[in-house]
């Protein structure tokens, strides 16, 4: 159990450390680039915790997509010579003091709520996973599934019609 | 030679009884990480050499011949002129990811390569998400091909990294779906659980035609992952210099050519795994006196020659096939690829809930 706790502490120190750095970094592809360890730091978290199919969730997804989404698109329109603003101290201060408010706030309200450690978890089957996404009764995620589903599909069609806008408008008029 | 378990738990025993249980422990991970880093640079190597004189062969050449009895020591040579070379960067890249880039590749190679099943107990980490965890890490490569591409500051090198960003990013969905049409015949993601299933039939045999064109879907699709001909728009000599590697030299240009060959053997190895049984010898359901004969050569040899037999596959291609451009690319993935793997494992759903497979 000691070297889970090291493990622990070694990848929360490193996810606060990238965090800070990804957002008072001047470079935005950099705040990208830590931004993605620190999507990979919690794909760490949950193989900790022995939840393995949710961290390879986790790194397929937001790490191999999502960040890789980001980088792409910083790609195409930020030129390497480019730099974001400084942000002055007495922001820094405030907006920390805030975040740190937050924070206990949080903490606190967390507290309260006695959580139980969890033994012994099963491993996840890949057709329990897949039986659950399809079931409607208890424990069932077709709902949110399909939901999910729609809004993708609109979101997809919505950029489409976005990027080639002109181009619809002109067949209309002929 | 047909079991290493015994092997691997007597080494495991006798570091406990020499050492403190903790201290035994890192060692073993030592060594074990010592032992995929050696596999690793020895692939590179004997890749290197392999691709060379099968391109000779293709093209009625030598191929190297100098260094060492039919030059097999030429990559060798290669690789300590790569070690003593100086390393040249840009002035005006990004300096800390311009390192960081290569790294990113390597380790998501090594990555995949610790989950895969070489022989009988010779299996490094038997992870529960086996498949899904390979696919995982190669999504993790490309950023290390965009931020490389990006950070060198040259456009033909920017050229690369978009268009490997856009090859990579829609072959992903081709790599997985046709993965997804065998862990429906399997049942688990686990590796142990895959190759163990096919004890009686290779799952290419079991699945009738959807595993045949799942097969040819995915080896078509690893083979644009890995970015080789006639997939290599990255790179492309003849139009990018060298593509997002222009500006690497040295350990670091090393570095993107040894996780490039690493990657093609990661590719024909999981071909290897979900189609032909990993290290399963050749196994006919019924034919007991055929598969007593067929356990005779050892499983790390089966492994190996179907492994070998892929890449030879995949080598071939790139002397017979000529360069895509982008939009031929795409098409063929979004157009052609995509709807017939999703019908494909549709097939195969039905095929196995009708319980048709063999």
């Amino acid at each position: 159990m000691m070297g889970a706790k090291i493990i622990f502490y070694i990848l929360a120190g490193l996810m606060i450390l990238f965090s800070i750095l990804s957002v008072t970094t001047t470079r935005v592809i950099r705040a990208a680039v830590y931004l993605l360890f620190v999507m990979i730091l919690l794909a760490g978290f949950y193989f900790l915790v022995g939840y393995n199919f949710l961290a390879g969730v986790q790194l397929t997804v937001y790490s191999g997509g999502i960040a890789v989404l980001i980088v792409i698109a910083i790609l195409l329109v930020h030129n390497i010579e480019h730099r974001l603003e400084q942000i002055p101290t007495f922001e820094y201060l405030w907006k920390g003091g805030t975040l740190l408010a937050g924070a206990i706030l949080f903490l606190t309200t967390m507290r309260q709520f006695p959580f139980e450690r969890i033994v012994g978890t099963e491993q996840v089957s890949v057709s329990d996973i897949g039986v659950k996404l399809l079931t409607l009764g208890e424990g069932g995620f077709v709902l949110p599934f399909e939901v999910v589903s729609v809004l993708l599909l609109a979101v997809m069609i919505a950029a489409i019609i976005i990027s080639k806008g002109e181009k619809f408008k002109t067949e209309d008029n002929d | 030679m047909y079991d290493f378990t015994g092997l691997i738990q007597g080494i495991n025993k006798w570091l406990h009884s020499i050492l403190p249980a903790v201290a035994a422990d890192v060692v073993g991970w030592i060594l074990i990480a010592a032992a995929f880093l050696g596999l690793f640079a020895i692939l590179g190597l004997v890749l290197v050499l392999a691709e060379r004189k099968i391109a000779a062969f293709f093209q009625l050449r030598l191929g190297p011949n100098r260094i060492g009895p039919w030059g097999i020591f030429q990559t060798v040579a290669d690789a300590i002129k790569l070690l003593l070379k100086e390393p040249v960067g840009t002035n005006r890249a990004d300096s800390f990811l311009y390192n960081l880039a290569p790294y990113f590749v390597i380790i998501a190679a090594l990555m995949s390569m610790s989950v895969l099943p070489f022989a009988k107990g010779l299996h490094a980490y038997d992870i529960d998400i086996g498949v899904f965890f390979v696919i995982a890490m190669s999504s993790l490569g490309v950023m290390g091909i965009l931020l490389g591409g990006w950070a060198s500051n040259n456009k033909y090198a920017l050229l690369g990294a978009m268009r490997s960003g856009a090859q990579m990013i829609s072959y992903e969905l081709s790599v997985g779906l046709s993965i997804l049409t065998i862990v429906l015949l399997s049942g688990s993601l686990r590796m142990s659980d895959i190759v163990a299933s096919q004890s009686d039939y290779w799952f290419i045999f079991k699945g009738h035609i959807p595993a045949w064109i799942a097969f040819m879907i995915f080896i078509i699709a690893g083979t644009a992952e890995t970015n080789r001909t006639p997939f290599d728009l990255t790179e492309a000599e003849s139009e990018l210099g060298a593509g997002f590697h222009t500006e690497y030299s040295g350990l670091k240009f090393a570095f993107f050519f040894l996780s490039e060959f690493v990657n093609m053997f990661i590719i024909a190895a999981m071909g290897a795994i979900l189609f032909f049984g990993g290290w399963m010898p050749l196994h006919i359901g019924g034919w007991d006196g055929f598969n007593h004969v067929m356990d005779f050569i050892p499983p790390i040899f089966w492994f190996f020659g179907k492994v070998s037999f892929l890449i030879f596959l995949i080598m071939w291609f790139r002397w017979t096939f000529p360069r895509l451009r982008i939009d031929q690319l795409l098409t063929l993935e979004w157009k052609y690829l995509l709807p017939m793997n999703l019908a494909n494992i549709l097939l195969m759903a039905f095929i196995v809930l009708m319980g048709w497979h063999l």
